[in-house]
């Protein structure tokens, strides 16, 4: 799966701003087939521009992968008459399921706090939790508790300084996909920054999707249920008689 | 080799599935049970979502008890009119159990009960069973013939029924009964209820052994396949892959088990069960008791 099949897809994007991206991805569709187990996907491009490049500050470039958004619940557990148990419980409105953040230097550096609010870039702020209940005050701890657990699955990325830049111009960074991926598209964006501000940004999508056998099964579970778990048990019914058959041959 | 599992959606070790498989096949040849009591706890250390392991784990009991029951076919050692008795209760108990099921996964409470049965179940289960094969092994060492069992309040039930194959002449409403509760457990805990099963019908029922394990095979098989049914119209997670992998461990290692457990004697092999489930039940009771790694855990907030 990590051969990387270089379907390029150079897109210029509108000459609008000083500085523009022209982005290449070293492919767009990530196929989840049988023995899918997580893929690399090689994202790089060029900075194009009209005048000469400006001495300072420093160009910074940001790349976000963000997978389908979910609702997801985020549960504690206290211990309750000498056994733990599931107490209070968050929901968080919009959580992605995958998330990976890869910058040319310290995000913190690169992007400044308004700039984070507003494109909604590192992690904490791609998640959006509003309406804990009123009975949990710390309602934050459950959003840390997400990206600690996402972060533990590799669902969650942080990756500092691994984009690389040339002469301030040409940048390339690799995206880890990890084996545990749910379909969906996954929206990609560059930032280009100066000094903290975003100066350009380039937005576009990589297609990920069950194929094959994947696919198929999948959807049959969800469109044909009945006939899904009766094929389930038909498969188990002649698995059972097979092996019976098998064992009197063995047995004569 | 990993292989990616569309309704679980995630990657798992082919080989590592067979393995557990064919080992619990093994067990589950050797003790006459369906093996899902110890392999759903199993199919969760290895991370498969716990939704999917115990809807899954019902599919492939059907493979193993119907392969079971075949065998006990030809020996005509099947109650045919027991089971179907058993299997009414049954059915019933498996759709209150996905009732139940059902509610609990959407108070978020669905681990905590799941393991809860667990620990009681194996651990009243495991603890009677090794007391009584301590006893039995003691009672053949001094030389006493076994207690036999006459009449109890049992049979002064209504709506008699007479059952040929065991050599019965009892009301219907135990087997019933017996038959509703190992439906619930069979739907909420994933199991095919064997190991409950099997001692209610010869302690309570007072079936002859030898008519006991080919008759709860039987409707075992009825149950978890309706069960699976139900999970996979209901809740969407009855992974087929995950199934398959499993049942072809399950089936080779049923037959090593089969080969094996003939040689053994009876007490040996119930204490050895005994142990066996009483290790899974002290696992995961320390699991409850003990203070969480990490105290907070991420699920899909509408059931889905």
């Amino acid at each position: 799966m990590r051969a990387l099949v270089l379907v390029f897809a150079l897109i210029v994007a509108l000459p609008a701003a000083a500085e523009d991206i022209v982005l290449g991805l070293s492919k767009d569709t990530v196929s989840i087939n049988t023995s899918f187990d997580g893929s690399e996907i090689l994202v790089f491009g060029a900075v194009k521009r009209e005048a000469p490049i400006p001495d300072d500050p420093r160009l910074q470039v940001i790349v976000t992968v963000a997978g389908p958004d979910e609702t997801v619940t985020v549960r504690r557990k206290e211990k309750v008459l000498g056994i733990w148990v599931n107490t209070d419980a968050v929901e968080i409105d919009r959580a992605p399921s995958f998330y990976a953040v890869s910058t040319s230097t310290a995000l913190g550096l690169s992007l400044s706090n308004t700039e984070d609010l507003r494109h909604r870039v590192s992690i904490p702020r791609a998640i959006r939790s509003v309406g804990a209940p009123d009975t949990i005050a710390d309602a934050t701890r459950f959003t840390d508790a997400l990206i600690r657990i996402k972060s533990r699955s590799n669902q969650y990325q942080l990756n500092e300084g691994t984009v690389s830049v040339d002469e301030q111009t040409l940048f390339r960074t690799a995206i880890e996909l990890p084996a545990a991926l749910t379909e969906g598209d996954y929206e990609t964006r560059i930032f280009l920054t100066r000094g903290g501000k975003v100066v350009s940004k380039y937005q576009t999508s990589i297609y990920v999707r069950k194929v094959g056998l994947e696919r198929w099964l999948f959807k049959m579970s969800r469109e044909n249920a009945l006939l899904y778990g009766i094929m389930s048990i038909g498969i188990a019914i002649a698995a059972g008689w097979a092996a019976s058959a098998v064992f009197r041959i063995f047995r004569a | 080799m990993q292989v990616y599992l569309p309704i679980a959606e995630v990657s798992v070790n082919a080989f590592l599935l067979l393995g557990l498989g064919g080992i619990v096949g093994i067990l589950s040849g050797m003790f006459g049970v369906g093996g899902g009591f110890l392999m759903t706890p199993l199919l969760f250390f290895i991370g498969i979502p716990p939704a999917v392991a115990v809807a899954t784990e019902a599919n492939q009991i059907v493979a193993s008890s119907f392969s079971g029951v075949l065998a006990h076919l030809k020996r005509k050692t099947v109650d045919l009119r027991m089971g179907t008795v058993l299997l009414i209760g049954g059915l019933v108990g498996a759709a209150l159990g996905v009732v139940v099921f059902n509610y609990l996964k959407a108070q978020g409470q669905v681990d905590l009960l799941v393991k809860l049965c667990y620990v009681v179940f194996l651990g009243v289960i495991g603890g009677l069973m090794f007391i009584e094969s301590l006893n039995a092994i003691r009672k053949t060492k001094s030389g006493k013939p076994p207690a036999r069992k006459k009449h109890n309040w049992i049979h002064g039930l209504p709506f008699k029924m007479r059952f040929r194959v065991s050599g019965l002449y009892i009301s219907v409403i135990p087997p019933l009964l017996v038959g509703v509760s190992v439906g619930i457990l069979a739907a909420i805990m994933g199991v095919g209820g064997g190991f409950i099963m099997v001692p209610a019908m010869i302690y309570l029922l007072g079936m002859p052994t030898k008519v006991v394990v080919g008759t709860s095979l039987f409707q075992i098989i009825f149950v978890t396949a309706f069960t699976t049914l139900l999970h996979a119209t209901t809740n969407f997670t009855v992974d087929i892959v995950l199934a398959v992998l499993l049942l072809v461990g399950g089936v080779i290692g049923a037959q090593v088990g089969t080969r094996i457990g003939v040689k053994m004697k009876a007490e040996q092999l119930r204490i050895l069960l005994a142990i066996m489930v009483l290790a899974v039940c002290g696992k995961l009771a320390l699991d409850l008791l003990l203070m969480p790694s990490e105290l907070y855990s991420v699920g899909a907030s509408d059931g889905h």
